[in-house]
């Protein structure tokens, strides 16, 4: 139920400090395109940005920085590991 | 795909499974709460590598699975009304009630929409004048910002044919339920990754205070799940228990304040019934009156009725992490995907659902 994937913003539509706005944004994830709510997302997306996308609602959108560290860490912590149970 | 990929890496995956056994270096029972985890887990197959001395169970964090068989019954006799049109997220479809499940109301004619979105509810009130949608709401954190963004589109853009039924819960207090009984012993818990990224790593710190419990949010993919283990089994290996954030990319410490302040708007606490947990104070979220014209529950003064759960169904030990399914009389037997008695069975990310399609009832 809480499944939810990052998908890359390629329009977004509306102004998040007017709730009269439709906030909306495209995005792609592998080749499909949908629009998903903006409302309740943490920080407002860029066209070129990610978002995680849960039934609809954008509810998070990621900074780059974020991931990589994310991505950093995973890797550090794998290449501390002893050869010998790499085999 | 991007943000996805990498972590999916096999050979990163790898490293770290040889990481974990070199991290496990005492016995670990650790709980994941949510039930997508459950799922991931399995689909990873991250249960079959687990070190010797580590054992994962599964919580009350599938959402449907703890949704009481008196709100099921509930659902189902709204159903039936006339001129009501209830919309659901698909889960829910064949969850049996007392009497029988959606499927069977929808078999006897009631209207019934399995929707992806909260806002395509709100979408089929518009087109459809003459029926009063009912949106059942069942999920976590997660779930709920959407819902009270579609309430309030309703209110903005004057549709009265649409009302939501909440039986919307929140994560922290059903743990501590758990956590305050002894039959369950667990020294780690790790945490729901997109609950997370709304209520924030930091609403775990009193569990990590009160019950010395190591405490690690973690993401769905694999290499996700490895690292989270790993924290978790080097924080418990120190003696340590405290917040760790292993889904830095999505879960901040204050998580997602805009769609906090959207749910207070439109909800307020409440007592809740979960299936196999019993009421758990202020585990629940009920429309708030000055939205009380979107409450199915005001609108079409709804009773809950009394229910009975099935006989010899285990589903509320299995979703303590008291019982696994193997020990249900029912599983496998009376109670399979194709003829559920349970939710755990019904729901795609059910313990039992999820030890049934894995090959774990051998």
């Amino acid at each position: 139920m809480c499944l939810a994937i990052p998908m890359r913003v390629t329009k977004v539509e509306g102004n998040p400090d007017d709730f009269t706005t439709n906030k909306i944004a495209t995005v792609d994830a592998d080749g499909i395109s949908r629009d998903v709510r903006l409302d309740v997302v943490d920080h407002w997306p860029a066209v070129g940005d990610y978002v995680i996308v849960h039934a609809g609602f954008a509810i998070h959108s990621l900074v780059e920085e974020e991931a990589l560290r994310n991505l950093e860490l995973l890797r550090e912590l794998a290449e501390n590991m002893s050869p010998e149970l790499l085999s | 795909m991007k943000y996805l990929d990498e972590f999916r890496d096999s050979t990163l995956a790898k490293s770290l499974v040889g990481e974990l056994q070199k991290a496990v270096t005492k016995p670990l029972r650790i709980m994941e709460v949510c039930g997508s985890h459950t799922m991931a887990i399995f689909r990873n197959g991250i249960r079959s590598i687990l070190p010797e001395g580590l054992e994962l169970i599964s919580g009350p964090g599938c959402p449907v699975c703890v949704t009481s068989a008196p709100h099921m019954d509930a659902f189902i006799s709204m159903a039936d009304k006339p001129g009501v049109r209830v919309a659901i997220f698909g889960d829910l479809f064949r969850v049996p009630g007392s009497n029988g499940s959606l499927a069977n109301a929808s078999s006897r004619g009631a209207k019934i929409d399995i929707v992806y979105s909260s806002m395509d509810a709100l979408e089929i009130a518009k087109n459809n004048p003459e029926d009063l949608i009912v949106f059942l709401g069942v999920g976590f954190e997660t779930t709920t910002p959407g819902i009270a963004a579609t309430i309030l589109a309703a209110k903005t853009q004057g549709i009265r044919n649409f009302v939501v039924f909440s039986t919307q819960k929140v994560m922290p207090p059903p743990l501590i339920a758990l956590l305050n009984d002894p039959a369950l012993k667990i020294n780690g818990l790790l945490c729901p990754g997109h609950v997370s990224a709304i209520i924030g790593a930091g609403a775990y710190q009193p569990l990590a205070e009160n019950y010395n419990l190591a405490c690690v949010v973690a993401g769905f993919e694999t290499v996700d799940l490895l690292n989270g283990l790993i924290f978790l089994a080097r924080q418990i290996g120190r003696g340590e228990a405290k917040v760790e954030n292993a889904y830095e990319r999505v879960v901040s410490w204050e998580g997602n304040p805009r769609a906090r302040k959207m749910v207070d708007e439109i909800f307020e606490p409440t007592d809740m019934e979960w299936r196999g947990l019993g009421v758990i104070p202020g585990s629940g979220l009920k429309i708030r009156d000055k939205y009380a014209e979107f409450d199915a529950q005001v609108r079409l003064d709804i009773t809950l009725p009394e229910a009975k759960e099935a006989k010899g169904c285990m589903c509320g030990n299995i979703l303590k992490g008291i019982n696994n399914p193997r020990e249900c009389p029912l599983f496998n037997s009376r109670c399979t995907p194709a003829n559920p008695i349970g939710p755990c069975m019904v729901s795609s990310e059910g313990t039992c659902a999820a030890f049934h399609k894995y090959g774990l009832d051998m």
